[in-house]
């Protein structure tokens, strides 16, 4: 076993511990902190697999910005949230979360047995991908061409999500205006 | 190397704990987590199949873009739940049952 399987083995059982630990706890404000671990052990992850640019925007808009978000909206929800979770003092497996565990354990089910069937490292692209060297060499330093992309032929998803991000900014702002619009 | 099989079944675990989530948490902000999840899980697959294309980057460019479509309807959706905090005073999806009038 080599320290790149090492390393995954060990990523991959932080980010599923962690995420189950989300799942599972009463306490949300724990929760939230453990989801920055999934998170973390996510941007690991992304970097086995040489994405190295996707997991430090993974660290810097996830862990940033979308943590620190849900952190300020929980704390301005205000004591009534932590009200709810202090009453319910339930075991995990409780008679109201057997349908959700039941759909999620057999959706499990479902998506292992495909991954196994399909086989995708025989798949023809990523074998002739593999042939013809389009395969990501670890020493490749890929964020140049990323960028390069970027502006050439991924333009207009580029501007698209752009029109989008100023689409949601407004929304929000309007959305979270003291006073409503009555 | 790591192989692509791996990679799917950590992020089919990912989904359904995401899934598990969505249906069994009472609190908007949980269900939202849960929601978090299982897009970092299909951001994992394409970052995972993103490997074998160098020349376009077809996957990681996606996977970016995902990350900021994850990162806008955050914004949007903690709006909501602060208004729905404002007006019912719980954020239990379950209990929002009212239209505006």
């Amino acid at each position: 076993m080599t320290l790149v399987q090492f390393l995954f083995y060990v990523m991959s059982f932080i980010a599923l511990g962690s995420a189950l630990f989300v799942a599972a706890t009463k306490n949300l404000v724990r929760s939230i902190f453990m989801f920055f671990i999934t998170l973390f052990a996510l941007a690991g992850l992304y970097v086995l697999a040489l994405a190295d640019f996707v997991a430090i925007t993974q660290i810097v808009i996830y862990v940033g910005g979308i943590l620190v978000l849900i952190l300020f909206a929980f704390m301005l929800s205000g004591k009534e949230a932590l009200n709810i979770l202090v009453q319910q003092r339930k075991p995990f497996i409780s008679i109201k979360t057997i349908p959700a565990l039941l759909l999620a354990a057999l959706f499990l089910i479902v998506l292992i047995n495909m991954v196994v069937k399909v086989d995708a490292n025989n798949l023809g692209w990523i074998k002739k991908s593999v042939a013809f060297k389009n395969e990501i060499q670890p020493n490749a330093a890929m964020t140049e061409n990323i960028g390069v992309n970027l502006m050439t032929s991924y333009l207009l998803p580029f501007e698209a999500i752009s029109i989008l991000l100023m689409l949601a900014l407004v929304g929000a702002a309007h959305l979270s205006r003291k006073g409503g619009s009555q | 190397m790591i192989s692509l099989t791996d990679f799917l079944i950590v992020s089919a675990a990912l989904f359904c704990i995401g899934l598990y989530m969505i249906l069994s948490k009472h609190n908007a902000i949980q269900i939202l987590i849960g929601i978090e999840l299982m897009l970092n899980a299909a951001i994992l697959n394409l970052v995972a199949f993103g490997k074998y294309d160098r020349f376009n980057n077809g996957g990681q460019m996606f996977a970016l873009f995902a990350i900021v479509l994850a990162a806008a309807t955050t914004a949007v959706a903690l709006a909501i739940i602060l208004n729905v905090y404002k007006k019912y005073k719980t954020i239990d999806p379950g209990q929002v049952d009212k239209l505006k009038d």
